[in-house]
């Protein structure tokens, strides 16, 4: 069969078209534009090249040993120094270039002291218009050594949440050393030394067994009551009347 | 935006223009020379990179997120973010609201209430999970976005062409698109900083080492203590994502 | 530029921020994907439809629908010519999307974009095109003078080759590329589809169905856009519109609707039986985000009411204008069905959080290259381009060539 007229010219004008793009794909235009590695690999080069903002802490303690040292026996060891001095790369490297901020208000030390019910149980937390209103922290905490200067009156500078769940409940009255025993260590290492947990349903049942023989608390047959569980299983201690 | 701005990036899209561009860059032999000269005796085939975050120690103070924004140039503005945290309150109806902490602005002497139908609250820090299955790194149309060796997925910004995708494909909302180079960014595990043996910068401001960063192909790595002691979790895993972003204490309802 | 540009986008992204609702991850307020990627598949979809109503002639031979096959046909490549300008506009670099053919990831549903257009634009599209009017260019060269008969010398490639022989193979051609066009036209749309259907991470897109669901309501728009087009051009040429050939398009066109319907009602039934962790949020994203352009416009105004006024059209033995108009009718409301269908995949797919917590907000821009009059543009150029077509290459065959099976 005779191939038609229009076919050899179309095919004739696809060939130069394939033609085209075949000399660009392998002859004019460079095979690593073909490859995405080199390109990735290049980018993982400039990436690594990136500057650095943050020294990291080994750096400051290369001037700073005496600093570093009261800092990793306090109770900020695990913080680097530039959490509050602020990115200091440049100072590390060429100190001429002026030194970091040392902040001193009392709003900086908010950020992490500040009471916030989401900050994990015992975390040492301020109610900041009641502590100390207006004065510095710095005036009395040693930022790199933050040790009070006197152990907490209260309980409520590190079980904030625990402390105002109390305080609107019916135990609001009812002092925490009342059910736990507070060894004084726990003052100033705090997981050194726990306090102690009631342990069993006696404890409760100084005020709420049937035979005890303080005032308006509510009473329990402690014997048939809630069978084999401790009380807390059910009711919880800082705010028994929270049933749900 | 004016007339002219407009036509001006009208042109841009002849994408000729930047095949030009490209070709002078190649003829000029720019990234391929630099990636020779400067990888320097670093080899990422003797890592693999992970982090693992203690949720019961975030103290939600937004250091991380601060330090993460300066160490890598990202726009300040709050619509961008490599890492975050955010804050959940479980109700005693199993009702859970979860807020951003990280788009807010510090609090000054006000202090939150005590809700007292909250039967537990805390803070949850994200950041890009650097999967080993990256959903990612699979929709990039043209290889811009890839896992390195030691396992980081970066975004080649010189290459990416911003179609977005990367970012629909993201099931963590880790990805962004930078608003100076109009393409997708994320996380890099402060990639400059762990290739010279330093810390991500979130992990080294954290105060109470919520963050953990290390490497599961190190004998001594505190990475690896960090799976050892702890029951781990990871974010969304029924995605097969296979997260190297490692959770303790991660509660269920944490999405 | 970038810092007036970024002030503007701030300013809509505070915007978007003060509408959320509940939680959603900070990087989510920016809508990514905006009016023009739903122009896009809304254009895509007119291209396979109306291929695939243009294949019904060749390769099915219904006779019925000959009257309109070239016009089919020059509404599809209309559209095609457009089809890739939404995407490379909304690029954050379109400059760089020859990248896409330089190193496409296999890994990519979206790296297969440019080669799936490429192949169908030219070997499928263009090509049939030719044969179609090859013995037409020939005919016009000889008639026409100056710069248009030279324009037709060219596009039938200098040949003067009318003879039955010649004339026979370019039937033959015509018939083996349609043929190689549907699959390729099922591909096209069904890979548009899929690059919604295959994101794991949302699960609003995340469907087995979505590439078929995309590819039944391409056809009912493509079906529709032809009656449209083919209604507007008999009335500005003041000529008869073919009755018959208008009949076996509705009924063509009820049956895709029907389908299309069946798929998506499974699609939003499989989603509410199985009732996954998403099932709350995508509820509340109906009932709050997309009541109006899902509810009413893509299922009530887009679907129920035309294939009602369709099959009423059907049973009842109405008069030739009244039909006409309803089928005209209808077709209008079904673009309006299927644009909607396009943003409540697009636009709902990211107005809630992947976090299933919480509920984002699209402010749409007017004016700027992601806004809605670039998409008016873009909505407007293939019809521009199809009013230029349909006056170089005619509609219907000329006298002097042999006419088709009539």
């Amino acid at each position: 069969m005779k191939i038609p007229e229009q076919i050899t010219r179309l095919g004739m004008l696809l060939a130069g078209v394939l033609a085209a793009v075949l000399l660009l794909r392998f002859v004019i235009l460079p095979a690593d534009m073909f490859s995405a590695a080199p390109h990735q690999a290049a980018k993982a080069v400039r990436e690594m090249a990136k500057p650095v903002h943050y020294a990291g802490m080994p750096a400051c303690r290369e001037c700073h040993a005496d600093i570093y040292d009261t800092k990793s026996a306090g109770g900020h060891r695990y913080m680097g120094c530039e959490n509050c001095h602020g990115a200091a790369a440049a100072h590390a490297s060429d100190p001429a270039t002026g030194n970091p901020p040392l902040p001193s208000e009392r709003e900086f030390c908010y950020a992490c002291h500040a009471f916030d019910p989401s900050r994990p149980n015992g975390f040492p937390q301020i109610e900041p218009t009641e502590h100390r209103a207006g004065k510095k922290c710095i005036r009395c905490h040693d930022p790199h050594d933050p040790v009070p200067p006197s152990a907490p009156s209260d309980c409520s500078g590190c079980h904030g949440v625990i402390a105002k769940t109390k305080a609107t409940s019916s135990h609001a009255t009812v002092e925490c050393a009342a059910c736990h025993e507070v060894p004084e260590q726990h003052f100033t290492s705090p997981r050194a030394a726990l306090p102690t947990k009631p342990a069993g349903r006696e404890s409760c049942g100084q005020c709420h067994g049937s035979d005890a023989t303080d005032s308006g608390a509510p009473r329990v047959d402690l014997a048939s009551h809630g069978d084999s569980y401790q009380c807390w299983q059910c009711h919880y201690p800082h705010a028994p009347e929270m049933t749900r | 935006m004016n007339k002219r701005d407009f036509l001006k990036q009208s042109i841009l899209f002849i994408p000729a223009a930047g095949l030009m561009q490209t070709l002078a860059r190649v003829a000029a032999g720019e990234d391929m020379a630099t990636a020779a000269a400067t990888s320097g005796d670093y080899d990422a085939s003797q890592h693999w990179y992970g982090m693992g975050i203690d949720v019961d120690k975030c103290i939600g103070c937004n250091r991380c997120v601060e330090a993460c924004k300066t160490e890598n140039n990202v726009p300040q503005e709050p619509f961008f973010f490599r890492t975050w945290i955010e804050r959940y309150s479980i109700h005693a109806d199993g009702e859970v609201t979860v807020e951003c902490v990280s788009t807010q602005p510090p609090r000054g002497e006000e202090t939150p209430q005590v809700d007292p139908d909250v039967v537990r609250s805390f803070f949850v820090p994200k950041l890009c999970n650097q999967c080993a299955n990256p959903p990612c790194v699979q929709v990039c149309p043209v290889g811009a976005t890839f896992q390195t060796k030691d396992g980081v997925v970066l975004v080649d910004e010189k290459r990416c062409i911003g179609c977005r995708y990367c970012i629909q494909a993201c099931p963590y909302g880790a990805r962004y698109l930078n608003p100076e180079t109009k393409t997708a960014d994320k996380c890099t595990f402060c990639y400059h900083r762990v290739t010279e043996g330093l810390q991500p910068a979130c992990v080294e401001v954290c105060p109470t080492q919520a963050r953990i960063f290390g490497d599961f192909k190190s004998e001594a790595s505190r990475l690896v203590r960090f799976e050892r002691v702890n029951e781990i979790s990871v974010l969304k895993p029924d995605m097969n994502t296979a997260p190297k972003v490692r959770y303790a204490k991660l509660d269920g309802e944490v999405r | 530029m970038n810092i007036d540009t970024n002030q503007a986008l701030f300013e809509q992204l505070a915007h978007q921020l003060g509408q959320v609702a509940g939680f959603i991850y900070p990087n989510e307020v920016e809508i990514q994907w905006a009016i023009l990627i739903v122009v896009y598949p809304y254009i895509t979809g007119i291209v396979a439809g109306a291929f695939i109503l243009a294949s019904l002639v060749k390769v099915f031979n219904v006779v019925e629908v000959q009257p309109i096959y070239r016009l089919a046909l020059l509404t599809a490549l209309a559209f095609m010519l457009i089809a890739g300008m939404p995407l490379n506009l909304h690029l954050g670099h379109p400059e760089r999307s020859y990248e896409i053919f330089l190193t496409p990831q296999p890994t990519s549903a979206m790296a297969m974009f440019g080669f799936v257009y490429l192949w169908y634009l030219m070997a499928v599209l263009l090509l049939e095109v030719w044969f179609e009017y090859r013995a037409q260019f020939i005919l016009m060269a000889q008639q026409t003078r100056g710069f248009m008969g030279k324009l037709y010398r060219v596009l039938s490639l200098f040949s003067n080759d009318v003879s039955p022989q010649a004339l026979a193979f370019d039937k033959k051609a015509s018939k083996l590329i349609t043929i190689i066009g549907i699959p390729s036209a099922f591909l096209l749309h069904g890979y548009v589809g899929f690059i919604f259907g295959s994101i794991k991470a949302n699960p609003w897109w995340s469907s087995v169905l979505m590439p078929i669901v995309f590819l039944m309501s391409a056809i009912v728009s493509g079906i529709a856009m032809v009656i449209i087009v083919y209604t507007i051009i008999s009335l500005v040429r003041n000529e008869k519109v073919d009755m018959r050939c208008l009949d076996k398009v509705g009924l063509f066109l009820l049956v895709a609707i029907i389908v299309d319907f069946a798929l998506e009602a499974l699609d939003y039934i499989h989603r509410m039986y199985q009732a996954e962790e998403s099932i709350e949020i995508l509820g509340e994203l109906i009932s709050n985000k997309l009541f109006t352009s899902l509810v009413i416009l893509q299922v009530l105004v887009g679907m129920f009411v035309p294939l009602a006024i369709l099959a009423f059209a059907r049973i009842r033995h109405l008069n030739d204008d009244l039909r006409k108009l309803m089928y005209f009718v209808s077709a209008l409301l079904l673009q309006v069905g299927i644009f909607g269908m396009r943003w409540n995949v697009v636009i709902g797919g990211q107005l809630y959080s992947k976090s299933y917590r919480g509920l984002m907000a699209y402010k749409m821009e007017l004016t700027g290259i992601e806004s809605l009059g670039m998409a008016l543009v873009l909505l407007a150029l293939p019809f521009i381009i199809l009013a230029v077509l349909v006056r170089l290459l005619p509609t219907q065959p000329m006298a002097g060539q042999p006419p088709a099976a009539h």
